[in-house]
């Protein structure tokens, strides 16, 4: 019964646009729900990343603390965002702080259970792994336009 | 017959009637154009301060109100530094307006996606006091706005004021900055969660190049038509009139075609590196 | 006001669509060359300032005719890709020649024009309009390529939306006086570009020089009422009919005897689509981006602009300049050159003058006058490189000139 509802709650994340109801339902089994009250960690730097994580609502700041100059915000994201993908690569760590800006609420995806799947069903591992990609793609085309620098004074 | 062909060349002397410094580079200059100045949302004018020389800046007022010419700029040379210089009873002198500007009525009956990169924001707000105006007509408005950094925002005011009537303002920084609790990330990550009908949406997009063909490509993604998406370019520009060849960009003469242009026209002279 | 200007240009154009062809079966007449002088003494005393082919530092340039003998009688010029020498003919022609390093582009839109003053007072600035220079001036020997390039630069800078006023005046001021070519260079491509040799309209008259048994003498075709005004207070009789079929038999011997070409078929559709040519990297190597060609290519446009300051600032000038889209500074945006390389600014040249023109204006801007071929230094041929351009590129070459768009 419980399953059923989460299987249809996560059929409406983006993330789970492209998926046959099936491959909802099998993701489904990994799936829990999980809430961050505003200010709270949902993962620290250098902790296991055993999680792959679907906001469903609430804003989180990804950071990186620098020494002597405190946490730095790279970039905020919000509903639909997909984060934790270490859940699925070696060495399954988080490389970035996480912190809810906002109350979050999150399906936890379970990493373990989670590579099982993707290792166990190819064609499924290979539809979770490209949807990844696509994320990766997205997000490493704003970093490349972030690091551009294009709003900078011009010297002339 | 001389003098009336001259106009084109010949500024007129308009006196400054208000000085707004916008942040720490950009400030805005409130002119009195004597006689109503009509204009269409995203045209320009060159702007002259004698023994300095011109610059081509778009207008950033209220099309619906001729009886002021608004523009706002960023220092970023000679001509513009000087024309930051400029106090209220100053005068300067314009010419314009030049160029096709955005074709605002296409966003009747349809959703409108405004995105803007810094200094791009001037030449579009004469789009946002348009929608004001028909948000009965206009499905709904969505503004993407990045800066580089907090304290480079532009037109804070104005964004929450546009908010407050029912325009749909996202803003965005590059960078964090002291005090910042919106959003941080470049512009692009803003139309991945705008609740646009990418069929049936026109968009318009200002801001340095590179961040227009990034922009062009997500909404392609996201299902838009290239030919719905509008944007502007950038060259150099002498006459404003298509007859000194410095605004050429390809097949097209920036001043006289532009500085608004559909993307499946911009998308390939994009493309050429050096064009 | 504009429109009324506008429409009297356009009525002015309609009333020259005359071929010379035409104009010899109809109305032709005939000038010994005894009388050339009375024609320019007749402009000279219509208040005509008369600009033609005159000999300095061993060029033919344009300068002022007081008189016929300011014209470089017995002298032709030899022209190939980086070489122009002027030297003595056998015969006493007065233009067996063809055009040298000047054009009447130069009269038209000039080097350096003074758009408006500006007065600063206090806080007030005052702009003042500069007066257009309506003076009547007679472009006396312009040939067909010439006419042709003026047609060109009418229609970006007369017939636009913002007609230009300086150069508006100029051209409604001035009288036209056009030769056939009865010879050609090496470096001539009229016929291939359909401009030449022969004038076929935008005259006021046409010359053609005959020199034989029957004497030296010109076949006077009439373009315009101007011209047929001219022709009447001179007071000269129609051809003979020999002559008439001479001074045809001499343009087409020139049509006949040009050797180089410049293949237009299918030509702006193949330079838009190869902006990754590996041959933009060749030309590159060898073009100086000294700018020769763009001052003196007769429909050439690109101007620039300075303020000229007083001393004390309280009074400047804006000057127009010619400029040229091989100089770094040309495409200057935020502080750097969007064409920084010769290869990119060789290539907008090339491009615009014979494929993006079209686009903007309608027609190429290449009238096949050759005076690029001739003045370039380095002896870069256009007619050469567009026909390197044409070879088709291998699939292997094609990407390395794409490479830049990997990721």
């Amino acid at each position: 019964m419980e399953t059923e509802n989460l299987a249809r709650a996560l059929a409406e994340h983006p993330f789970c646009k492209d998926m046959r109801p099936d491959d909802i339902e099998f993701l489904s089994g990994c799936a829990k729900n999980a809430r961050f009250a505003e200010g709270e960690f949902l993962a620290r730097e250098g902790d296991a990343a055993d999680t792959l994580l679907l906001l469903r609502k609430g804003n989180v700041a990804l950071e990186v603390h620098v020494p002597g100059r405190g946490d730095r915000q790279l970039e905020t994201v919000g509903p639909g965002e997909v984060l934790g993908w270490s859940a699925l690569f070696p060495p399954h760590t988080w490389h970035l702080d996480l912190r809810a800006l906002t109350p979050c609420l999150v399906f936890a995806i379970d990493g373990v259970c989670l590579r099982k799947k993707v290792e166990g069903d190819h064609s499924f591992g290979y539809l979770v792994t490209r949807l990844l990609l696509m994320r990766v793609h997205a997000r490493l085309e704003r970093a490349r336009l972030a690091q551009l620098d294009l709003l900078a004074a011009e010297n002339s | 017959m001389s003098v009336a062909a001259q106009l084109a060349m010949l500024p007129r002397s308009m006196r400054v009637r208000r000085f707004i410094r916008e942040n720490h580079d950009t400030f805005t200059l409130e002119l009195d154009p004597g006689e109503p100045f009509v204009f269409r949302p995203g045209q320009f004018n060159m702007l002259h301060v004698p023994g300095v020389g011109e610059s081509a800046i778009s207008i950033s007022g209220d099309a619906a109100k001729p009886e002021v010419l608004v523009h706002t700029i960023r220092e970023v040379g000679d001509v513009t530094r000087h024309l930051g210089r400029l106090r209220p009873g100053d005068e300067l002198g314009v010419r314009g307006p030049f160029g096709v500007g955005w074709p605002v009525e296409r966003a009747l009956g349809q959703d409108l996606v405004i995105v803007a990169g810094g200094i791009g924001l001037a030449p579009l707000r004469p789009v946002l006091y348009y929608a004001l105006k028909h948000t009965r007509v206009i499905r709904n408005v969505f503004l993407a706005y990045g800066a580089r950094s907090p304290k480079d925002m532009l037109f804070a005011k104005d964004l929450k004021r546009f908010q407050r009537r029912g325009l749909n303002v996202a803003a965005t920084v590059d960078r964090w900055g002291e005090g910042w609790t919106g959003r941080i990330g470049v512009v692009t990550k803003l139309l991945e969660n705008m609740p646009y009908e990418p069929r049936s949406t026109i968009a318009m997009v200002c801001g340095p190049e590179v961040m227009i063909r990034f922009t062009a490509r997500v909404l392609e993604q996201v299902g838009m038509q290239s030919s719905d998406i509008w944007v502007t370019l950038e060259r150099n520009m002498k006459c404003g009139v298509g007859t000194c060849g410095h605004c050429q960009l390809g097949s097209v003469l920036l001043c006289r075609d532009g500085p608004v242009v559909p993307y499946p026209k911009a998308a390939p002279l994009l493309n050429v590196r050096e064009l | 006001m504009l429109a009324t200007l506008r429409a009297a240009l356009e009525r002015r154009s309609r009333a020259r669509v005359h071929t010379l062809a035409e104009q010899v079966e109809r109305q032709s007449y005939l000038l010994p060359r005894a009388r050339l002088d009375d024609l320019i003494q007749l402009l000279i005393a219509r208040g005509y300032r008369v600009q033609g082919p005159t000999l300095r530092d061993g060029a033919i340039v344009l300068g002022p005719l007081r008189s016929d003998r300011d014209l470089p009688i017995g002298f032709t010029d030899e022209q190939r890709a980086g070489h122009y020498r002027v030297v003595p003919r056998q015969d006493v022609a007065v233009f067996g020649y063809v055009v040298g390093p000047h054009s009447f582009k130069a009269e038209l839109l000039r080097p350096a024009q003074t758009l408006f003053r500006a007065k600063r007072e206090a806080k007030r600035v005052r702009f003042i309009a500069e007066a257009v220079d309506d003076s009547p001036l007679c472009l006396f020997g312009a040939r067909a390529c010439d006419l042709a390039a003026i047609e060109v630069q009418d229609g970006v800078l007369r017939d636009s939306q913002h007609p230009d006023a300086f150069y508006a005046a100029r051209r409604a001021a001035s009288c036209i006086v056009a030769v056939g070519c009865t010879q050609s260079a090496p470096t001539c491509f009229c016929a291939s570009m359909g401009t030449g040799p022969a004038p076929t309209r935008g005259y006021d008259l046409a010359l053609t020089e005959l020199i034989g048994d029957a004497g030296h003498r010109f076949v006077v075709a009439v373009g315009t009422r101007l011209g047929a005004d001219l022709v009447g207070e001179l007071g000269l009789a129609l051809v003979p009919a020999d002559d008439a079929d001479l001074a045809r038999a001499a343009l087409r011997d020139t049509r006949r005897n040009m050797r180089k070409s410049l293949e237009t078929t299918g030509l702006q559709e193949m330079l838009a689509a190869a902006a990754n040519h590996p041959h933009w990297d060749d030309v590159a190597a060898r073009c100086l981006a000294c700018t020769n060609c763009t001052q003196v290519c007769p429909t050439c446009f690109c101007v620039g602009v300075e303020d000229r300051v007083s001393l004390d600032g309280s009074e400047t000038e804006r000057v127009r300049h010619w400029d040229s889209c091989f100089s770094a500074e040309y495409s200057k945006l935020h502080g750097g050159a969007v064409r920084a390389s010769v290869r990119a600014r060789y290539r907008q040249w090339l491009t615009h003058k014979l494929s993006t023109w079209f686009d903007q204006f309608g027609r190429s801007g290449c009238v096949g006058c050759g005076r690029c071929i001739t003045f370039c230094p380095a002896a870069i041929d256009l007619t050469e490189e567009v026909q390197a351009l044409r070879a088709p590129v291998s699939a292997r070459t094609r990407a390395r000139g794409d490479s830049s768009n990997g990721n």
